[in-house]
């Protein structure tokens, strides 16, 4: 799918790599991975002067988790925001499903299928879970404003059938015990819990996670990661997440992207990255 | 809803002898009511009982199909959910034995009974209960295949021998014509004496014990409990209690079959209290601890609601408490008082029992352990139809009971219909019922220990019958019953039960077996203590210094007063009134081997670790100087020295002891 658009940029490594995976590979625990689903093509991000990501590239393949790990001020944050559409690239490519996508508003991007969660949690603090999940239906609702007013015909259909999925979200997250209960109330780590809620509810083919365990005591790390792997393994959905604890994402995720400085210093499955002198030395310091 | 319905039910009970010819009556009779309803998706889900009969048939057959032999047993392991009482009463039809599991057992306790019953297939409610049979299979001789129901995360697994729920009903159906007059044949031949249901019981001493129902054992007792309480098919039950426990088979399988009623099952363990309001169960069980917590937490709302709504609710409560047990016991009460408990109803009464979810309550049951009294009058007074039952795996639950209008906090009701009691010389109570067991289950020893050729059956509880009222009072353990010096019944229980509704007193230990007079043991709850310290602007450093701080000291003082008063009311335990006492100076704890783990007094353990302070209890010295050997959590070993004041207690009089004699 990506013939014909070859960049003379990438290394002859990572096109052949590209190549040589472009029919996906199985994982260790049995779980099939496809082909290429999204590809960020030499990245460069810039305000003003300051440059926040050099000339990075790397690719997210259908239903793996894929890992963007590096120090504070890596980048990690800026490259999330680029994929959601927060940021545009100030040069370089993304492409997603086999075409070039446009400079694009995050709305757009999220009807495309591409959900997330946010580092600093950000839900309607005054709404019930139950309706904060529903706004991730937000993008699958297609009824006019009279109808929805009037909740009658097509806007009752609508509601209906995406209160099923967002129930369903609800069960397999089991949150069902706080589904009328008001956000603000909620404790951190099942607020947490509820922003990816409604990022599932989105039906995402890309969801992207901001920390998702930042700030969380062993157990509910311990469940997150269990959600997340069930999210992958139940739906299929393709994750991208930024992580801080290196133990998390080194079990949980399939390959990782190291980021230091704005450049790409390591990609690849996590054995090989642990063993990757360069994310070494960027995490445990070197003498320069 | 209740006593119409009754004239049919006595006559089909001839040709009704086990849950899946009830169940086939009921498909017919009630066809189109709802049986089963269960929260999913935020929706309840609803089953009439003819669903659930073709729902149960279709699993049924799939249990044949996979090889399910007469008198095999089959665990049911998991939460209440409709599919696992589907499967125990599918499992009856084709011949075999459910055994119902406790869920949160951990796999080596499961294993045990999975070895004990020698369970040939299980029925897991999810992988976590699939993970643990897969933990201990391989010790497991005859175990062959196991059933899930939430097929969530089992993708991965081998699939040789695990089976998805569904996948097993839709084989069914797909061979219903080849083994439906297999089923047929094998349900028509269920018959009274055959085994309805095994259930192990808990093993406080030793190991546990499978209890064997009869069919006989589990319709008779749901018969006569039923009528005794005049449940009809319009009943609304809500099962959240373990599947594993007689009550809940009894309440939801038993009495649900006989009647006809619906049983509804919460989302998860954590939705039950919403569950509960939105059922609104006209018939409800629940464990004195569920009450208790209830109550606790109205109480801390309250302290927290607005000054208006505080004072509504302190007042219309006394009020409440004042007549309403009497209005629900239909005694004569003033008009004006019923006016304003009318007016309380619609002010507090009414929207607290709406957020309790017992609007609706007709009949509600507690058992299982003392209820305080406070608690207990609490819920009457608001109108709730709470009443005790006594009762024991081994008899189908049902001994004694306590019917409308005669309940107390104190008895455990009246014998049960068909229940005949017995009470031994030593105090021991001995029950003779329809539903007593058939046997534990490859334990004949127990079992002839348990229950004699005639058919009476040990409970191990002392207890005695009240002159007047006829109604049962347990006391206590009837090995912990004992005599004192001069012949007085001495049960330590009853007496510690008392001391312990007061929220200060975590627990106490009373000794006087063989002694002239009873002292105590007493250690203070350290959050309501404390919080009570706080509030008094009280420094202390430690538990240590709390528990012997003077005016704490005066506090348990005037406790343990209040106990003698009331026991000193009943004549034959008058004596068991509390002459000294002193406040522990360390907790009692299980790691030193002074609890059980399910946190009851070792007596004998404590009397021992602490001769020297019980001796400072009778040999009238003020204070006693004593060190004791903690072990900390991480099991190192060091020691607490203290000296402990010994208080006396005011006692009241005994009244004359006429029924002593006897």
């Amino acid at each position: 799918m990506m013939d014909g658009t070859e960049q003379t940029h990438w290394t002859k490594d990572e096109r052949q790599a590209a190549v040589k995976d472009s029919e996906g590979y199985v994982t260790a625990d049995g779980r099939q991975i496809g082909g290429v689903l999204m590809e960020l093509r030499n990245i460069t991000l810039r305000f003003g002067g300051v440059v926040a990501i050099k000339d990075i590239s790397f690719d997210i393949r259908e239903g793996e988790i894929r890992a963007i790990i590096g120090p504070n001020g890596a980048g990690k944050s800026s490259m999330l925001n680029i994929i959601s559409g927060f940021y545009t690239p100030s040069e370089g490519e993304l492409w997603y499903k086999g075409s070039k996508r446009p400079p694009m508003k995050p709305y757009e991007v999220a009807r495309m299928g591409v959900a997330r969660t946010f580092q600093n949690i950000a839900l309607f603090e005054g709404m019930s879970v139950l309706d904060n999940v529903m706004t991730g239906r937000l993008t699958h609702m297609k009824a006019g404003i009279a109808s929805q007013a009037l909740w009658w015909g097509k806007a009752r259909d609508e509601e209906i059938a995406n209160r099923e999925v967002v129930e369903k979200v609800i069960d397999f997250l089991e949150i069902q015990s706080i589904r009328k209960t008001p956000v603000g109330r909620l404790p951190y780590g099942l607020k947490k819990r509820v922003e990816l809620a409604r990022a599932l509810a989105a039906e995402p083919s890309i969801l992207l996670l901001d920390e998702p365990m930042a700030g969380m005591n062993v157990e509910e790390k311990e469940d997150m990661s269990r959600f997340i792997l069930d999210v992958n393994d139940e739906f299929g959905t393709t994750i991208c997440l930024i992580e801080h604890d290196m133990g998390v994402v080194m079990d949980l995720s399939d390959r990782v992207v190291v980021m230091d400085y704005g450049k790409k210093i390591g990609d690849g499955p996590p054995d090989e990255v642990r063993q990757n002198q360069d994310v070494i030395d960027a995490y445990l310091g070197v003498a320069h | 809803m209740g006593g119409n319905n009754l004239a049919y039910m006595s006559e089909g009970a001839e040709g009704l002898r086990s849950i899946p010819a009830l169940l086939q009556r009921n498909a017919t009779r009630f066809a189109g009511r709802p049986a089963y309803r269960e929260k999913e998706f935020g929706i309840w889900q609803s089953w009439s009982w003819s669903e659930a009969e073709t729902e149960i048939e279709a699993f049924a057959l799939g249990l044949l199909n996979l090889g399910v032999e007469r008198g095999d047993h089959v665990a049911v392991i998991g939460r209440n959910r409709p599919t696992l009482y589907w499967s125990m009463v599918a499992a009856q039809m084709c011949g075999a034995v459910p055994v119902p599991l406790y869920q949160d057992a951990a796999a080596e306790e499961m294993e045990y009974a999975l070895q004990h019953c020698g369970a040939r297939f299980v029925i897991a409610a999810d992988q976590e209960q699939v993970d643990k049979v897969i933990d201990i299979q391989d010790d497991l001789h005859q175990f062959e295949h196991m059933i899930y129901v939430d097929p969530r995360g089992m993708r991965k697994y081998d699939h040789r021998r695990l089976h998805e729920y569904s996948h097993i009903q839709n084989q069914g159906r797909a061979a219903y014509d080849e083994f439906i007059g297999e089923l047929t044949a094998r349900r028509e031949s269920l018959g009274y004496d055959d085994t309805c249901v095994m259930l192990y019981t808990s093993g406080t001493t030793g190991k546990p014990k499978g209890v064997v129902l009869s069919n006989r054992n589990i319709i008779e007792t749901a018969k006569n409990s039923a009528e005794f309480d005049k449940l009809g098919p319009g009943e609304e039950v809500l099962a959240y209690l373990p599947m594993a426990w007689v009550g809940d088979f009894i309440f939801s399988i038993g009495q649900a079959y006989w009647t006809g009623f619906c049983v509804n099952c919460p989302e998860s363990a954590e939705t039950m209290m919403t569950d509960l309001r939105e059922i609104a169960p006209s018939y409800y069980f629940a464990p004195p601890r569920v009450f208790e917590t209830q109550l606790t937490q109205i109480m801390i709302r309250m302290e927290d609601a607005g000054g208006m709504k505080r004072k509504m609710f302190h007042h219309f409560m006394a009020h409440a408490r004042e007549v309403g047990p009497k209005i629900l016991d239909g005694k004569p009460v003033g008009m004006l008082d019923r006016l304003k408990y009318a007016l309380g109803s619609g002010l507090v009464y009414g929207p607290l029992k709406n957020a309790l979810g017992f609007s609706n309550v007709r009949v509600g049951y507690t058992a299982g352990e003392a209820i305080g009294p406070e608690i207990f009058d609490f819920y009457r007074a608001l109108g709730i139809n709470l009443k005790q039952l006594y009762g024991q795996t081994e008899a189908s639950v049902f001994i004694t009971q306590q019917p409308d209008n005669e309940v107390r906090p104190d008895t455990v009701g009246v014998p049960s219909p068909g229940v005949e009691i017995r009470i031994a010389e030593n105090g021991e109570v001995f029950y003779r019922s329809p539903g007593v067991f058939v046997e534990y289950y490859k334990n004949a020893e127990s079992t002839a220990d348990t229950k004699d050729p005639e058919g009476w059956v040990a409970t191990g509880d002392a207890g005695f019958f009240e002159e007047g009222t006829g109604h049962l009072r347990i006391i206590d353990r009837a090995k912990d019953v004992g005599k004192m010096a001069d012949g007085a019944l001495f049960a330590p229980k009853y007496v510690e039960n008392k001391l312990k509704f007061f929220p200060n007193i975590l627990e106490a230990v009373v000794f006087g077996a063989g002694k002239d007079r009873c002292t105590a043991f007493i250690n203070i709850d350290l959050t309501a203590v404390g919080n009570w310290a706080e509030r008094n602007n009280i420094a202390y450093a430690s538990y240590q210094e709390l528990a012997g701080h003077p005016q704490v000291l005066e506090t348990i003082r005037g406790h343990v007063e209040e106990v003698n008063a009331s026991v000193a009311e009943d004549e034959m335990l008058s004596g068991c009134q509390i002459h000294r006492f002193l406040v522990l100076h360390k907790e009692l704890d299980a790691d030193d081997g002074e609890l059980t783990r399910t946190r009851k007094v070792r007596r004998k353990i404590i009397a021992e670790k602490f001769h020297d302070l019980v001796t400072a209890l009778y040999d009238g010295s003020d204070s006693i100087y004593t060190e004791t050997e903690v072990t900390y959590e991480d099991g190192r070993k060091g020691k607490i020295k203290a000296t402990l004041a010994i208080m006396d207690a005011k006692t009241v009089p005994a009244a004359p002891r006429a029924m002593a004699a006897e």
